[in-house]
């Protein structure tokens, strides 16, 4: 048994990364749980995300933290084009027809970026890589604390735009009743495209501050896709809170299991809870009863 | 006119029994090269036909089926290293192994009412944790990986599966061909029609009285049993088995692929998938390397925007299209 700060220690670290990955995750769930789209290259756009953050730090020497608002237009624009030029057209095909149209995406992603930035693991090195905050017995990362400070201000950005603004509110109409947005006028197919735009802003945003927690390889995309799924089943498909509480289960079970078991089996753990949740509360923790 | 018994018009018959020639007689024309290409066609059909069962019959969407194809290989594998029994009994073996566990995934999902995107991802989690679960086991030797000895075959050793790739080659027909006819049969039979009548609504043919639950445990026992012999086929053929390799999600997806480009739910659909998929890549790699562009990625890339083409162009898929040029019949059943 590892000694109690430590463990604490570990665990609020994992809180942290998780919040980040939460971020990503709500990406998913407002696409699933507006356009009834599984996004099967979430992983790939946020391995993009990296990359450009990377790719910004090197090139550029941006900070990035700084680079969080572009990247996450940039991805906006992205994701907007997608659903405006391929992915409307494929609403009412069946499922398995979607499916493979974003394995297509996510197969040209991630071959783009190998062939740009090759097989290797890159990361980025700031100022305050190695800086940390002592609360008592408590050593807390900056760069963690930096990124999941800025995936809950993403978040809450999100919150608000779906509570509070017009645009907000006509896309969570689309998502409650698709016949009726139409029937009132709503422009349903370009309110989808910013939908898509805005979950693939979430992934801009996610990705450009976990960067500096973690290095990226373009392999990582399948990773980050099936981790998006767990996050947003755990939490409750649709659910904009769940997402983010499901990724800080996921960031704390995968953190504590690689301290009490080894590191390479964190992940057989956030699938065993995966499983769990999908039997028990197919749900998820905060989901609406959807049969 | 047609065959008694088919779906195929004379002109089918024909182009069917020239297929079935060249496809016999490749191996005598075909170089080294070719003749792995043509192994690797020949895998894909048949794992695309057993994924098909599932989905393409009875609607399932199963995004794991490397999983049937991992626990398969380990199994007849380490059947044959450690206790030096041969890959046919091993297979014997691996068959109810992977049934056991598509029937636990099944029974879960289907008793819990787990359907649909929820089902896709389920089976994706077993396939996963199987694979981390794989790494750690090791008595199979973990993420160092399981392999088989080899050496230098002067003869084919068809009980063994030892030998030269001809030998695979006809093997792996023999398997297509026997997935082929089974799976005709199967389709033709009461149950092929119940998982039809689920597959196009669920609800709709429990109010006819079909016992949608069990049907859809048979689909799932079947095409993971079916699956498994692919499994064997990949460890003898390939010598070495890693969990990272065999129980990968872009495993997974590269089975369902054919399938879905060639024609989902029909019988052809899954041959001509992997023969368009696998030569387009085979021809991808020549192209590039011919111009030294093969950088990697590259081939990945173009491979993608194909599938998206097809995908957009052709919704039910390459076969049901070309059987209508051809004018050979096969309704998408």
């Amino acid at each position: 048994m590892p000694p109690l700060d430590l463990i604490l220690n570990v665990a609020v670290g994992g809180v942290l990364t998780g919040l980040v990955y939460g971020l990503m995750a709500l990406g998913l769930s407002v696409i699933f749980g507006v356009i009834r789209v599984v996004n099967f290259a979430h992983g790939e756009m946020m391995a993009a995300a990296m990359f450009l953050a990377f790719g910004g730090f090197t090139l550029l020497g941006l900070d990035p933290l700084l680079m969080l608002v572009p990247i996450a237009a940039l991805l906006f624009a992205a994701g907007y084009a997608l659903q405006a030029g391929l992915i409307n057209s494929f609403i009412n095909r069946p499922e398995h027809s979607q499916f493979i149209l974003l394995v297509g995406v996510a197969i040209v992603l991630v071959n783009v970026l190998l062939m740009l930035f090759g097989p290797d693991a890159h990361g980025v090195q700031t100022s305050y890589s190695f800086d940390s905050f002592e609360l008592g017995p408590l050593i807390v990362d900056a760069t963690k604390a930096y990124a999941a400070l800025a995936a809950l201000l993403a978040a809450a950005v999100l919150f608000a735009f779906f509570r509070f603004t017009l645009l907000g509110q006509a896309i969570r109409a689309c998502a409650d009743n698709y016949t009726g947005a139409l029937v009132i006028g709503l422009n349903v197919s370009r309110l989808y495209a910013l939908t898509f735009g805005i979950g693939t802003a979430c992934v801009g945003a996610a990705g450009a501050v976990l960067i500096l927690i973690t290095d990226v390889t373009p392999a990582l995309g399948p990773v980050y896709t099936l981790q998006a799924f767990i996050i947003v089943i755990i939490g409750g498909l649709g659910s904009m809170p769940g997402a983010l509480l499901g990724g800080v289960l996921i960031g704390l079970t995968e953190a504590l299991a690689g301290l009490f078991f080894t590191p390479s089996a964190k992940s057989m753990f956030a699938v065993a809870a995966l499983v769990i949740v999908l039997l028990l509360r197919p749900q998820g923790i905060m989901g609406k009863r959807l049969r | 006119m047609s065959i008694p018994g088919s779906n195929l018009s004379a002109r089918g018959a024909v182009l069917l029994a020239a297929l079935a020639a060249a496809l016999l007689a490749a191996p005598l024309l075909a170089n080294d090269y070719l003749l792995t290409v043509l192994i690797l066609i020949l895998y894909f059909a048949y794992v695309g036909q057993a994924w098909n069962v599932m989905m393409g019959f009875a609607g399932q969407l199963s995004l794991g089926h490397a999983l049937y194809v991992g626990l398969g290989g380990y199994v007849a594998a380490v059947l044959f290293v450690r206790f030096g029994i041969g890959p046919w009994l091993g297979m014997l073996a691996a068959i109810p192994v992977a049934v056991l566990v598509g029937a636990i995934m099944g029974f879960l999902a289907f008793r819990f009412r787990v359907g649909g995107v929820y089902f896709a991802i389920l089976t994706i989690a077993f396939a996963e944790f199987t694979r981390v679960g794989f790494d750690h086991f090791s008595y199979v030797g973990g993420s160092g990986g399981l392999f088989l000895p080899v050496s230098q075959y002067s003869r084919n050793d068809l009980v063994n599966l030892r030998g030269n790739p001809t030998m695979f080659y006809y093997v792996m027909l023999a398997f297509t061909v026997a997935a082929l006819l089974l799976c005709r049969t199967l389709l033709r039979s009461r149950v092929g029609y119940f998982w039809q009548a689920i597959r196009e609504d669920e609800d709709a043919a429990r109010a006819l009285g079909i016992d949608t639950f069990r049907y859809k445990m048979i689909a799932v026992m079947i095409s993971s049993g079916l699956t498994a012999p692919a499994g064997v086929f990949v460890a003898f053929y390939y010598n070495n088995l890693f969990p990272e390799q065999v129980f990968n999600i872009a495993r997974s997806i590269e089975i369902i692929l054919a399938p879905i480009i060639g024609g989902i739910g029909t019988l052809f659909g899954p041959i001509l998938g992997a023969f368009l998929l696998t030569g387009l890549s085979e021809a991808m790699h020549e192209v590039l390397s011919a111009f030294g562009l093969d950088v990697p990625g590259a081939k990945q890339v173009f491979y993608g925007i194909c599938v998206l083409f097809v995908v957009v162009m052709l919704p039910d898929g390459v076969w049901p299209w070309l059987a209508r040029r051809l004018g050979v019949t096969e309704r998408r059943s």
